[in-house]
């Protein structure tokens, strides 16, 4: 195999890691949200739930979560599902995992906001719809925008962790060439390396022009 | 009828009851200082009348409309806040401006999206408001470019432009530094010339004496004396109050 053949293949094969990354985050971004919103209920077993799946969420390997929820389904409940289960079973993992994550973060961020603004809110006779909307939500977001940065990245190189289960993406296509006869070895996972480097490369610069957008104000 | 009308407020935090037994009724155009030292209960006063503390007990009236009952010795507060909220605006000691808007936003988002009024409508009258309190190039500026009495002008602005029937003061000069007070108590003392309704909590001794029409003096959750500033300032008959005032003028 030629280092061409390798690079084209590897670069095939983000398109796979790409799509994990951006379901997830378009899945546990929002979800976070509930997440959040479950925590805060008033109803209370609602809300030891939400801590108890935070918890194991965050106190369990998300390689181990891949795999639960990949082969659980079939083995134990014999439930089989049409199309690429693998990679959805990847997908429907880390969007859990990550809203997880991404629930903390929010919270965080929203207790944080003075309680003035809430009571200015109110004495101006927002519901609290709006005030959650319009008041706290934005001012939410660029608080805890370094933090959500931190995870996007880390998300990035997770996703090599689909892997485990064979979910074809780069890292696994990285695998498979380097064991393959005549291939480049290492330098494929170099390559790979180099792959992940300039994808989180132009993540951080995305996300620092947004922190910028958002520095009209403070 | 009375624009506000507050009967008998009770209110503990844990066991510490903060009032006992407070009543006060605002007519149209009245201006009223509420003096006190520090811990007399004063801003629950305020806070309790503008609905950010709900009473234990006591008769709440806006506008005659009753918006707190008792019934069977238990306070009941009517459903329809947001009217009540309506008739009130408050000047908080810390502004709360919200930062993200800018403040020609600040000042036109709850006339718009609360009270549903037009657009152009709003937008007119809070640049008129704007100018009228020296803010008028400042429109489209953000808070953090402002400084502390032209925050605190803006959330001025930004209650009257909900077109209440009174206004509340928490100290509205208490956060910022002494050179800057003066261009706020001006502009309060501009409402005050323009018939506006006001409730006024402040440590500002001179200003409340010049400005009022009636002034109370709170401590330990009781309404001490209240009289018109002449009474209370030159006056006063209460040991309590004179302690108070004298270590004020030192």
């Amino acid at each position: 195999m030629t280092f061409q053949t390798m690079v084209g293949e590897l670069a095939y094969a983000f398109i796979n890691t790409f799509l994990i990354f951006a379901f997830t985050l378009l899945g546990a971004l929002p979800l976070g949200l509930i997440v959040y919103f479950c925590k805060k209920s008033r109803f209370l077993p609602l809300r030891w739930i939400t801590e108890v799946y935070i918890s194991v969420m965050r106190g369990t390997p998300l390689i181990l979560q891949i795999m639960v929820i990949y082969y659980v389904p079939s083995l134990v409940f014999e439930i089989t599902f049409p199309g690429n289960w693998r990679f959805y079973a990847v997908v429907v993992a880390f969007i859990v995992n990550y809203a997880a994550y991404f629930a903390e973060i929010y919270r965080g961020g929203i207790e944080s906001i003075e309680i003035g603004q809430y009571e200015a809110a109110q004495v101006l006779g927002y519901g609290k719809l709006q005030t959650f909307v319009k008041i706290i939500l934005p001012q939410m977001v660029k608080r805890t925008l370094p933090a959500v940065t931190n995870e996007v990245i880390t998300l990035v190189k997770d996703t090599s962790l689909a892997s485990a289960i064979g979910t074809i993406e780069m890292f696994t296509k990285a695998k498979q060439i380097a064991v393959s006869p005549r291939s480049p070895g290492m330098m494929t996972f170099l390559v790979a390396g180099v792959f992940y480097y300039v994808f989180n490369a132009i993540v951080a610069f995305v996300m620092k022009r947004i922190e910028k957008a958002l520095n009209y104000y403070q | 009828m009375h624009i506000l009308d507050i009967q008998n407020v009770r209110k503990s935090f844990g066991d510490n009851e903060v009032l006992k037994d407070i009543s006060l009724t605002v007519d149209k155009g009245e201006v009223v200082s509420v003096i006190g030292p520090s811990g007399s209960g004063k801003s629950t006063f305020l806070r309790c009348a503008t609905l950010l503390e709900t009473m234990d007990s006591g008769t709440l009236r806006y506008m005659d409309e009753p918006v707190a009952t008792m019934e069977n010795g238990r306070i009941v507060y009517t459903k329809d806040l947001k009217k009540v909220r309506g008739y009130f605006g408050l000047v908080f000691q810390n502004f709360n401006l919200f930062p993200h808007y800018s403040v020609l936003k600040n000042v036109t988002d709850a006339p718009i999206h609360v009270q549903k009024r037009p657009k152009e409508e709003v937008r007119a009258q809070a640049l008129e408001l704007l100018d009228a309190m020296g803010l008028g190039d400042k429109a489209n500026a953000y808070p953090c470019q402002l400084s502390g009495g032209q925050k605190q002008r803006v959330s001025i602005v930004r209650a009257l432009a909900m077109n209440p029937e009174i206004l509340f003061f928490d100290e509205p000069t208490s956060a910022l530094d002494p050179e800057l007070t003066g261009e706020v108590l001006k502009v309060i003392r501009q409402l005050a010339e323009q018939s506006m309704t006001m409730v006024i909590v402040t440590h500002e001794m001179a200003f409340a004496h010049a400005i009022s029409d009636r002034v109370i003096f709170m401590d330990g959750g009781v309404i001490v004396e209240q009289g018109t500033p002449q009474e209370l300032f030159e006056g006063t008959k209460k040991e309590r109050t004179r302690q108070f005032l004298q270590n004020y003028q030192r």
